[in-house]
């Protein structure tokens, strides 16, 4: 028997609220790889991240998501994100009167598990760190988490948070709308830190301009619930000539049919 | 005991401060008359003057009728089949700590609690009395606490060695005539502490009173007396738990606090009282009157609270605000589960002058509980420049639950400027979806989202309390999800 890929997703039917979004959906990620999954409004980004999260309020009609040789759509969000899943939330929530210390060390000690609990001194200079690199003030550590942060400051710590939790797969979910040019940059460096044969991304965007600083092996565009082509970064250019519209037109009939 | 043992002492478990103490107690027969409150007296070897004042109360007391306008539902409580006194048997000399000295069981039980008696084993930095059943059996720190002219004593006590100062003080905030608990505890209260700060001291230890009832069907009545003359400071801290019963019993306690010219009393409470079971069999009726009377110009007087237990709670710590440009705090998480019910809050009276005051409420409801927030804010006319900022925020778990919120503002000088929030939420699933994303499981997700709600109450509280609070909310959250 092959051995089985790092991350694949078979066949994905995916409901939220009756309506079905994901109609179908095939994706393989090997270890290392950066992927990127782009599509117009609508076509089911968001809600192939929360799914393969587990978010409660979406349902599994069929298919299955295997992650490190696991199907995954048997956890709990909190058991997928200890087997190393991690999701960039595009609207994270905030947690009022939890600091953002407090509440990375709580998750890297849940992920970390009994008996591999991290020193507090080591934790917070790593974390200080980490901070550096992604040019956020120290005083970010005693803010209460994402409580009155501003929408790039909510992007950064989403990326803090990865750079902290170290996953093996990492789905960064329209991290960069809203972003300005300097705090793309930002986030991107932050992705890249991490880029490397232990480390795979998806990065779901509907722009290319974020893929100028985070390169993708392979590109995949989505439409109406499915992948409809895949491909290297020549796929970015065509997109950005000619719009999605020349991808409808070109798989229009089949998307409407499946 | 070392330091991480003590944080445990109010939380770990369900409530494991439910054990009985088998100890011979010297009581008094169920009921209550004159006789009873004489006996009471004569047990405390009164002077004459006191019992007088227990009587007058009573006597007022029997003409009252027990009120009835909280948001509480629970059954006539039969006044004559309550006992009003009830002692260990064998008496100890309270001011040689010794362990010795003291009965081994009723050691034991304070062991049990996190509480040692033993000078040799006394807390860091706090000072200890504790108060079993109707009688305070330990105080600690007496003679650093002397040297320094403050006096930390049972009540009972304070009655014969100080009597100018309860003559002067005992019922001058909260009279005999005020309402029909604090009534009932001036005719017959027991024991509970007493504090006197004089000029200037600033107490360098967190004084602690720990209050535990462990006898059957009887009632406990503390009483409370904190005085902090000019430019003293004083941080009070108060406990209490009580054995699991499946009958309910009666708690009526009285604290009044003065504050002089520029003094100032912190008063922190986490009251713990069995709260009956998820059925609403058994649990402590606890009808608190609680009031400090900020006298003195700049005076300042802060009440915190974390209510964890108690079958029904009615209490509202309130702040007279004579003196001019003094100061009032209420801080306040109230968590109720099962069947509990709460309804709790405070009153802000402005009298003097550009008098400033805060409420921080934050209420949290399990289960099938009821919790209310009661409020007063009121400003006298005349009272120049008064303020005052309120936030009651009030948290849903579960859907069985309910929670509601009732301020009264009566603001009677056109210059007072009063602010009012109030925010009514339940934990949303994408709060819980983002943090268990994290790798955070489920019950840890929700602790952390309600110790976050009530970060502003606990920063208020010293640390090991607050290490505490944290913990009790821990165990009150178990199993009220899912």
């Amino acid at each position: 028997m092959s051995e089985m890929p790092y991350f694949q997703i078979k066949n994905l039917h995916a409901n939220v609220e009756d309506k079905l979004i994901l109609k179908g959906l095939n994706l393989t990620i090997n270890k290392g790889e950066v992927h990127a999954l782009m599509g117009p409004n609508g076509s089911g980004k968001s809600t192939l991240a929360c799914v393969i999260m587990g978010h409660p309020s979406y349902e599994v009609t069929a298919g299955e998501i295997f992650f490190k040789g696991e199907n995954i759509l048997e956890m709990d969000p909190e058991e997928r994100a200890i087997l190393g899943l991690f999701l960039a939330f595009q609207y994270p929530v905030a947690i009022p009167g939890v600091t953002v210390a407090k509440f990375l060390k709580s998750a890297v000690d849940a992920i970390a598990g009994e008996g591999g609990k991290v020193k507090p001194t080591e934790f917070l200079k790593e974390l200080r760190d980490n901070m550096k690199y992604l040019e956020m003030d120290e005083t970010f550590v005693n803010r209460y988490l994402n409580d009155g942060f501003s929408g790039g400051e909510k992007k950064r710590m989403e990326i803090l948070q990865m750079l902290t939790l170290k996953p093996g797969l990492a789905v960064m979910d329209e991290t960069d709308s809203g972003l300005d040019i300097d705090a793309l940059k930002v986030v991107s460096k932050g992705v890249n830190r991490l880029v490397g044969p232990e480390f795979s991304v998806l990065v779901i965007t509907h722009y290319e301009r974020i893929l100028r600083y985070i390169h993708p092996d392979h590109i995949h565009i989505l439409i109406d619930g499915r992948i409809v082509m895949t491909g290297g970064r020549e796929l970015v250019k065509e997109l950005e000539e000619k719009g999605y519209d020349w991808v409808r037109e070109k798989f229009g009939h089949e998307v409407l049919v499946g | 005991m070392s330091e991480i043992e003590t944080k445990e002492t109010f939380a770990s478990g369900e409530y494991k401060y439910g054990f009985v103490t088998d100890i011979e107690a010297d009581e008094a027969p169920k009921g209550l008359n004159e006789d009873i409150i004489r006996f009471i007296s004569a047990k405390k070897n009164e002077p004459e003057w006191m019992l007088e004042w227990r009587l007058k109360a009573y006597r007022w007391w029997t003409t009252r009728k027990e009120p009835r306008w909280a948001l509480l539902d629970y059954p006539e409580i039969d006044y004559q089949d309550i006992r009003y006194y009830s002692a260990p048997k064998k008496m100890i000399d309270r001011f040689k700590n010794e362990d010795g000295e003291i009965d081994p069981e009723i050691s034991k039980t304070f062991e049990r609690l996190g509480i040692p008696l033993g000078e040799a084993k006394r807390l860091e930095g706090v000072a200890v009395d504790a108060v079993f059943d109707s009688v305070s059996v330990a105080t600690s720190h007496q003679e650093m606490l002397e040297e320094m002219g403050i006096i930390f004593c049972p009540i009972s006590e304070a009655i014969i060695k100080h009597p100018d100062l309860i003559k002067k003080y005992m019922g001058a905030v909260v009279p005999h005539t005020d309402n029909y608990f604090a009534s009932l505890n001036s005719a017959v209260f027991t024991d509970g502490s007493f504090v006197y700060v004089p000029k200037g001291v600033k107490c360098p230890v967190e004084l602690s009173t720990y209050f535990r009832i462990n006898a059957q069907d009887t009632g406990q009545f503390e009483r409370t007396l904190i005085i902090a003359d000019e430019g003293a400071y004083v941080s009070y801290l108060e406990g209490c738990t009580a054995p699991m019963r499946d009958t309910n019993q009666l708690h009526a306690a009285v604290v009044e606090l003065i504050a002089m010219d520029n003094a100032e009393i912190k008063y922190a409470t986490i009251q713990n009282w069995y709260a009956g079971d998820e059925k609403g069999r058994g649990g402590i009726y606890n009808f608190v009157t609680k009031r400090g009377h900020c006298r003195g110009r700049k005076s300042k007087i802060s009440w915190t609270q974390v209510e964890a237990g108690a079958a029904i709670t009615w209490k509202y710590p309130s702040c007279i605000l004579e003196g001019d440009g003094s100061t009032g705090e209420f801080y306040s998480v109230a968590v109720t589960n099962n069947r509990m019910q709460a309804d709790t809050g405070t009153k802000m009276i402005h009298v003097g002058n550009n008098t400033k005051s805060t409420i921080v409420s934050k209420g949290i409801s399990c289960d099938e509980s009821v919790n209310t927030y009661r409020g007063l804010v009121q400003v006298v006319p005349g009272a120049k420049g008064c303020r005052n900022y309120s936030i009651c925020d009030s948290m849903l778990v579960g859907d069985k639950c309910s929670a509601n919120t009732v301020p009264y503002i009566e603001a009677e000088d056109s210059t007072a400027i009063i602010e009012h929030e109030a925010t009514t939420s339940k934990i949303s699933e994408d709060q819980l979806f983002y943090i268990k994303s994290r790798g955070i499981d489920e019950e840890s997700a929700i602790n952390l989202v309600v110790n976050g709600f009530c970060k502003d109450v606990f920063k208020k509280l010293p640390l090991e309390f607050a290490v505490e609070a944290t913990k009790l909310l821990e165990i009150k959250l178990e199993g009220s999800i899912g």
